[in-house]
């Protein structure tokens, strides 16, 4: 590295142009805050093509010393460095998503969205654990203004019921974050990450940690403020908080949970299993019956997020790798069916189901996006669903053949809802004469859509691009967590010994 | 001598200065209200260079009824310029109709109140401890009933002498008891009684201490006058109210609790814990409620000394070093939200003080309701701002000295209280608007505005470390 502190500018540049963006016209502040967000877009993309695969865990370290009784601390392993793609990624898409539908407050609209840039990025890149609270908590302070401003008609309850649930949950996390702080002497990640932890005093830790993630995922039962906050927050808001927003909870379960509680992971990965099971079948059935697409899409994501967290404590390299990928997948995919919801919404201005139909015969462009959006969602081969939700059941398989049985069927009620969801909007005949004068998507929502499109197409053909940067660090955390595994209940046959990982290794150029 | 005298030279300056000013004030009448209030923030400066002198570093004056150390000395600066600041802020407020003019009265008692603080910050005797208090309170009832032609206003300074009695009896009452069965009034002489084994008398005057300092401390469940004080109160009045006598009246518990009551920590540690509880949840509760500003305001005062006190519990060096990390963000940002409660004027002039009148503020006012959303955002403790590390500390403070349920029932409880202070930021960001008010701030209220907000901003992150090695050495002195 060449000790440029290229992280430190990646937050400074969204931070300077929020500011910046309070004092110029309208127009303006959508100008700085695009050319803000495509400058870190490009820095990001030095990010990843100088991200050395093989090489250190930590990359493009930096530590500007201690402020008290935390420190300016950023470092990017694989998974963080995926995560900061996605968020730079879908930031100039958010800001091009509110171009137009954003008239009211654009400067401070702006601001906002640069803010949240900022705690994203740090969020990911914090390697002091304190440092790590501080983005991920000041979080709440923007989205609440988003959606609280420029929200629907009941953005209020919304913000609240955002705002202060996923307060609670941080906050016990702090209170272990103190605890842990006080028993290692540091609050320095990389060294928490190696430091075992009582085992009686882990499972309270741990509980903690998920109070703060099973929220901020979220999980069942603990979701209920995602559809209202989903519902009621402008496009872009939406696009962010399902792209980036909902990563934080399955990122923090992958940094923290895992590998510092590894012996309290194993001894609740059956919480964890319980939960998202339900969460899957419940919250698909639930999204089968809704008549707002946004609602839908909502319940949706929690589905997902249910894959991601199964993934996730299948103690494998395959349930790990696929959790990762379905959020990435999950957090492009999602992102585009809310913009394409915010495309109609912003012709018709509802997002009642029943009003459209027919749209295949006058949008024709859409219809065609869309539908690959939603096949993306169902997890179709061929696109980036397919191969996270495939490596997730496959890692969880060897740890629970139940789950793994329950969490399959989301698969199916997925296709069910999205394909009854296009079904009701893009096919069939035109009943309403509003819905015949719809233009079909200009040159600016292509643009917006068409680059999600090409990298959801990547993903699910060439997954290797995506894999290869964080194989060394799902290794580590493999080798980290191998002494708390749980003995899995799938029985390989007799002759045909579970694959290896050398095996597995091999099996990829 | 000549060294004692040198060592409590602030309070000196500040007294020589009061009565110099007050015989200004007698013989120049109201015109000379301006000259007497930059003369007094003159005088309140120059007590804060004495702290320069051996004032901060001397050590024990007067045989040991008066200690001048960091700790008092971190605590007057923080009162010197809460002090100034509400001398400052007052005279516009008082210009602005009623007829009830600042007179050059307002400047001189909080000379005098300061002094008093000081001295009690400074305590290392219980009679020292009483006289200053008593300085301080004296002219603080004066204050609260500064406006004599408003009803409220004299409920407000009646309500505060009546109520401030009676925490002066009861406090007396368990000097008393302490010096009965500890045959001295030396704090460090009543550490070693304490030392000495368990004494029933020494436990009840050690309850009735505390109870005193509760009062004078606002936390629950000696809490009542608050609210009504803060809101009957001229504004300038209550800003002064809620930062400098909280930073003396906490100060001095710390100082009794770990210098004179230090090895009867346990039993002490459960009066402050339950006090610390109490308030926390009963501050939050009781503020969702309300209507007017500056009730909400003290409601969030109450909530604060909850947290103060849990940094106290924690009984440790590091305990008191969070206490004043604390005292210091709180100080800034309680200055900062009651001068921009200041700004609150209706067309004629009037200051309003409901809620609902913020209303959209922040299309009328935005740099005023950016500000404002600041001190509320860090009064709930939500990061990035300064108020979640004065959180923080306290917590981390209570943690490493083994108080888990405290920590944990703690922050729960702070997300009651974060649902105020949203409320606050609701009304001014997502409401539509209401009357726009009148008028612009003055110079020194915008700059005590804009230093506030920047303080309790990100950019104070800077002063993180420089604070904390502050506090700690400050704190080092009571140990």
């Amino acid at each position: 590295m060449t000790g440029f502190p290229i992280l430190s500018v990646m937050l400074a540049i969204p931070a300077l142009a929020a500011v910046a963006c309070l004092f110029v016209s309208a127009q303006g502040a959508r100008w700085i805050a695009l050319i803000a967000t495509l400058i870190d877009f490009v820095l990001g993309i030095g990010l990843w093509a100088s991200f050395d695969i093989g090489g250190p865990q930590w990359q493009f370290v930096e530590n500007a010393g201690s402020l008290g009784v935390f420190s300016w601390k950023l470092g990017l392993d694989g998974f963080a460095l995926l995560l900061v793609m996605l968020s730079v990624f879908l930031m100039p898409i958010c800001i091009g998503a509110s171009w137009v539908a954003i008239e009211k407050r654009v400067q401070e609209y702006m601001a906002a969205f640069l803010i949240t840039e900022v705690l994203m990025i740090g969020t990911f890149a914090a390697q002091d654990l304190f440092l790590f609270y501080i983005f991920f908590e000041a979080g709440l302070i923007p989205m609440y203004l988003i959606i609280g401003i420029w929200g629907g008609a009941n953005r209020i309850y919304a913000s609240y019921k955002f705002f202060l649930y996923t307060l609670l949950g941080s906050l016990l996390m702090l209170v272990a974050m103190l605890w842990m702080v006080n028993f290692a002497g540091t609050s320095d990640i990389p060294t928490l990450l190696n430091t075992d932890f009582p085992v009686q005093v882990q499972t309270w830790l741990w509980l903690a940690f998920f109070a703060s993630f099973a929220v901020k995922m979220p999980m069942w039962p603990f979701h209920t403020w995602l559809p209202d906050a989903h519902v009621q927050a402008p496009t872009a808001g939406s696009v962010i908080l399902a792209g980036v927003l909902l990563k934080l909870g399955g990122y923090g379960f992958l940094r923290f949970s895992l590998p510092m509680f590894p012996e309290a992971s194993a001894q609740l990965t059956w919480l964890i299993l319980a939960l998202s099971a339900v969460a899957v079948i419940y919250t698909s059935l639930v999204a089968l019956v809704q008549s707002d697409m946004k609602k839908l899409i909502a319940y949706s994501s929690v589905a997902h997020m249910a894959i991601v967290t199964i993934g996730l404590f299948a103690f494998n390299r395959q349930g790990i790798e696929g959790a990762m990928i379905v959020m990435l997948s999950h957090g492009l995919v999602s992102a585009a069916l809310f913009l394409c919801v915010g495309v109609i919404y912003d012709r018709l201005h509802t997002r009642e189901i029943s009003r459209y139909g027919g749209l295949a015969i006058n949008m024709p462009r859409y219809a065609l996006l869309f539908l690959f959006f939603t096949m993306a969602s169902i997890g179709l081969p061929g696109t980036s669903g397919f191969v996270g939700e495939f490596l997730s059941l496959a890692g969880t398989y060897r740890v629970s053949t139940t789950a793994t049985l329950l969490c399959t069927t989301g698969i199916i009620l997925g296709a069910a809802y999205m394909l009854y969801l296009y079904r009701r909007v893009v096919f069939g005949e035109i009943v309403h004469d509003d819905v015949r004068a719809m233009k079909d998507i200009s040159l600016r929502e292509m643009a917006l859509l068409a680059p999600i499109a090409a990298v959801a197409l990547w993903m699910g053909v060439y997954p290797e691009s995506f894999l290869a940067p964080m194989r060394s660090d799902v290794a580590t955390l493999e080798a980290r967590i191998a002494r708390a595994t749980p003995k899995g209940d799938s029985l390989p046959t007799p002759g045909k010994a579970p694959a290896t990982p050398a095996a597995h290794a091999e099996a990829r150029p | 001598m000549n060294a004692s005298l040198l060592m409590t030279l602030p309070e000196l300056v500040l007294a020589a200065g009061a009565i110099a000013l007050m015989l200004v004030s007698a013989w120049g009448g109201q015109g000379s209200t301006r000259l007497v209030s930059w003369a007094s923030v003159a005088v309140l400066i120059g007590a804060g260079l004495a702290l320069l002198g051996p004032a901060s570093k001397g050590g024990a004056a007067f045989e040991g009824l008066y200690r001048a150390d960091a700790f008092a000395a971190y605590a007057k600066v923080l009162i010197y310029v809460a002090s100034a600041v509400a001398i400052l802020i007052a005279p516009r407020f008082f210009a602005q109709g009623r007829g009830d003019d600042l007179r050059p009265e307002y400047p001189v008692l909080i000379l005098l109140s300061a002094a008093g603080m000081g001295m009690m910050v400074s305590a290392g005797d219980l009679l020292t401890l009483y006289v200053g208090l008593e300085l301080q309170s004296l002219a603080a009832y004066v204050l609260a009933s500064f406006m004599r032609r408003d009803t409220r206003s004299a409920e407000a300074g009646l309500k505060y002498f009546v109520l401030g009695a009676l925490a002066s009896g009861i406090l007396l009452y368990g000097i008393s008891l302490v010096y009965g069965f500890s045959g001295t009034t030396l704090f460090s002489s009543i550490a070693t009684a304490y030392g000495a084994g368990h004494s029933l008398g020494l436990t009840f005057g050690l309850v009735f201490v505390f109870a005193g300092l509760a009062f004078k401390m606002s936390a629950v469940p000696f809490h009542m006058w608050t609210p009504d004080v803060y809101e009957g109160a001229p504004t300038p009045v209550t800003t002064f109210f809620a930062s400098a006598p909280k930073v003396a009246a906490v100060a001095l518990a710390v100082r009794v609790a770990i210098e004179a009551m230090g090895p009867a920590t346990d039993q002490w540690r459960q009066i402050v814990i339950f006090a610390s509880l109490a308030s926390i949840i009963f501050g939050a509760v009781a503020a969702i409620g309300q209507t007017n500003v500056k009730r909400l305001l003290a409601y969030s005062s109450i909530n604060n000394v909850g947290f103060l006190l849990v940094g106290l519990a924690a009984g440790t060096q590091e305990g008191v070093a969070s206490v004043l990390f604390y005292l210091t963000v709180y100080v800034v940002m309680t200055l900062g939200s009651f001068v921009v409660v200041l700004q609150m004027k209706d067309a004629e002039g009037e200051p309003v003080e409901t809620l609902a009148s913020l209303a959209g503020l922040s299309r009328a006012r935005p740099g005023l309701a950016l500000a404002m959303a600041i001190f509320m955002f860090s009064l709930a403790g939500i990061p990035p701002l300064l108020g979640f590390n004065a959180k923080l500390a306290v917590f981390t403070a209570a943690v490493n000295a083994g108080l888990y349920p405290l920590a944990v029932v703690g922050f729960v409880a702070s997300v009651i209280g974060a649902y105020y202070y949203l409320r606050v930021i609701k009304v001014m960001y997502f409401d539509e608007p209401a009357e726009a008010y009148s008028g612009r701030a003055t110079p020194v209220e915008s700059a005590v505005i804009a230093v506030s907000a920047v303080f309790v901003s990100p950019v104070g992150w800077l002063l993180l470390a420089p604070l904390g090695v502050a506090t700690m050495f400050a704190a080092k002195a009571l140990f």
